[in-house]
């Protein structure tokens, strides 16, 4: 279980993260929406420890990862895995070393183990003998396929999705919350996903959190969400631009 | 008087953003010690840079040497004329490369070659996320991709510093022997009479300490890039500007200590 408890972020004088209360449920997807550089890429990063916040606490398991040390750090991390948005993969090496990375620093698996693991999590993903392609050599599609079974490599309990369909076509973007569905039923995960796509949030979230003002200010199953009547929520949901959120 | 306050606001920043700098180099030096004799020992990762910073930068390396050794055989030649010394033209070429041209050079030959690529290429893993995506692995970027590429640097800029003053001193007798006809026997004697063993075992000293320089400066501006492709280009220039500088400054004051 993940809890958010009065999460505090400023960038000089200006505040990202303005008291944050947010609870995860284990095995669910839960699915966080809210404007561009309104700071869910910022409150993603303090989930997994990239960075600290100002004042309070993230709770993982109970333990409060904002005051561990690298170290201890390190061993909570490797409860998650996290798909970026652009994919991240490592440039300087091919896929099944992507895939592997994990594998060959955290467990002590054979040569022969991790190429059948990467081959098993490659297929997970719908991709089959291009464990030897570079990154270069990808679409963008298929890329965050890959770096989708890079981060579900060491079996982690819970996968964080930074704005996972940006950027795609209509059929890739299907594709994309098929198997964040899929991966999700099949291995049991908890998943945090950073949208503003209104299609795919509906189709993906068991939860859907908006953050506004760095604020959470709706919480609800995506039926709940729906139904709201919270005006900042309805345009956002709407696409409107009269409304309550000023556009810039 | 708004002018005057405007200034002095400048420099204050610019003094505040060196200082700022020279920390964030210093942490990162730190961190990098800590880090360099945990195991695992990136063994792999550190050849594959000995490759990179060694034997690609040989070609440039060799050039250099060679062509600054000749041309100092051919000015000294001039200038030793005027008072019929010109046999110490071997030892006059020997010395400043073993001392000074040879570790000079070939810092700021590798910094514009390696320096600059270990700064373009970390900035882009920055901007990619690729180093957040270490983070989030449980893996640390300072000991995959900093470690490796000071330890390669540190052992490799005194070998190809070695190969720059072999060649740099080649080059002087192709000149002064062969071209300008100075007697060989004097020219070599010179070079055996002049030039100690510990000229240049600090040469290559000081070349290692360049090789930390160059690597450091590259690894850190890398690391510290903001801002898409422009903040890479920005980070390349700095990380090459900032290290040839200190290649230049930290020479003398080497050079004030060891000689």
């Amino acid at each position: 279980m993940i809890r958010i408890v009065d999460l505090y972020k400023s960038f000089k004088s200006q505040k990202v993260l303005d008291g944050v209360n947010l609870e995860i449920e284990d095995g669910k997807t839960t699915v966080i929406i809210g404007r561009s550089g309104g700071g869910k890429s910022v409150l993603l990063k303090h989930i997994i420890g990239l960075m600290k916040p100002d004042s309070g606490q993230i709770l993982v398991d109970d333990v409060d990862i904002a005051k561990l040390d690298d170290r201890s750090l390190n061993e909570v991390r490797k409860k998650f895995g996290m798909l970026f948005q652009e994919g991240a993969l490592f440039d300087s090496m091919n896929v099944a070393e992507n895939v592997g990375f994990s594998l060959r620093e955290h467990t002590k698996m054979k040569e022969e183990e991790i190429r059948v693991a990467v081959a098993e999590k490659l297929k997970a993903v719908g991709l089959t003998g291009i464990e030897e392609k570079m990154p270069s050599e990808l679409s963008g599609g298929m890329r965050k396929r890959v770096a989708l079974a890079r981060a579900i490599a060491i079996n982690p309990q819970i996968v964080l999705f930074d704005e996972p369909t940006t950027g795609l076509d209509p059929i890739m973007l299907e594709a994309i919350n098929q198997l964040i569905i899929h991966t999700q039923k099949n291995f049991n995960l908890t998943c945090i996903v950073i949208s503003h796509d209104v299609e795919s949030i509906f189709k993906v979230g068991h939860k859907i959190a908006m953050l506004y003002d760095g604020k959470i200010i709706e919480y609800g199953t995506p039926e709940e969400i729906k139904k709201s009547p919270n005006p900042v929520l309805q345009q956002f949901l709407t696409g409107s631009i009269e409304g309550p959120i000023h556009i810039m | 008087m708004k002018r005057v306050s405007e200034t002095l606001d400048n420099l204050g920043r610019s003094v505040l953003s060196g200082v700022e700098q020279m920390g964030g180099i210093l942490i990162l030096l730190i961190s990098t010690l800590g880090w360099m004799f945990r195991p695992p020992l990136k063994l792999r990762a550190i050849i594959k840079q000995m490759e990179f910073v060694g034997v690609k930068s040989t070609f440039v390396v060799v050039l250099t040497g060679t062509f600054t050794g000749m041309v100092l055989a051919l000015q000294s030649y001039h200038g030793f004329r005027l008072f019929s010394a010109e046999g110490l033209v071997g030892s006059t070429v020997a010395l400043s490369m073993t001392r000074e041209l040879g570790p000079v050079l070939t810092g700021l030959m590798v910094t514009a070659r390696a320096g600059s690529a270990m700064a373009a290429e970390l900035g882009t893993m920055r901007v990619t996320e690729q180093i957040d995506a270490l983070y989030v692995m449980a893996a640390n970027p300072i000991k995959y991709l900093v470690v490796p590429r000071i330890v390669a640097s540190v052992f490799v800029v005194p070998l190809l510093t070695a190969i720059s003053d072999f060649l740099g001193i080649l080059g002087g007798y192709f000149v002064g022997v062969v071209l300008l006809d100075i007697n060989k026997g004097i020219f070599v004697d010179n070079i055996y009479k002049y030039v100690e063993l510990e000229d240049i075992y600090n040469g290559l000293i000081k070349a290692a300490f360049f090789g930390l320089l160059l690597s450091l400066i590259g690894c850190y501006k890398g690391f510290n890039t903001r801002g898409g492709a422009e903040g890479v280009g920005m980070a390349t220039t700095e990380a090459v500007v900032i290290a040839s500088v200190s290649i230049l400054v930290a020479d003398y004051f080497l050079t004030a200590i060891m000689f």
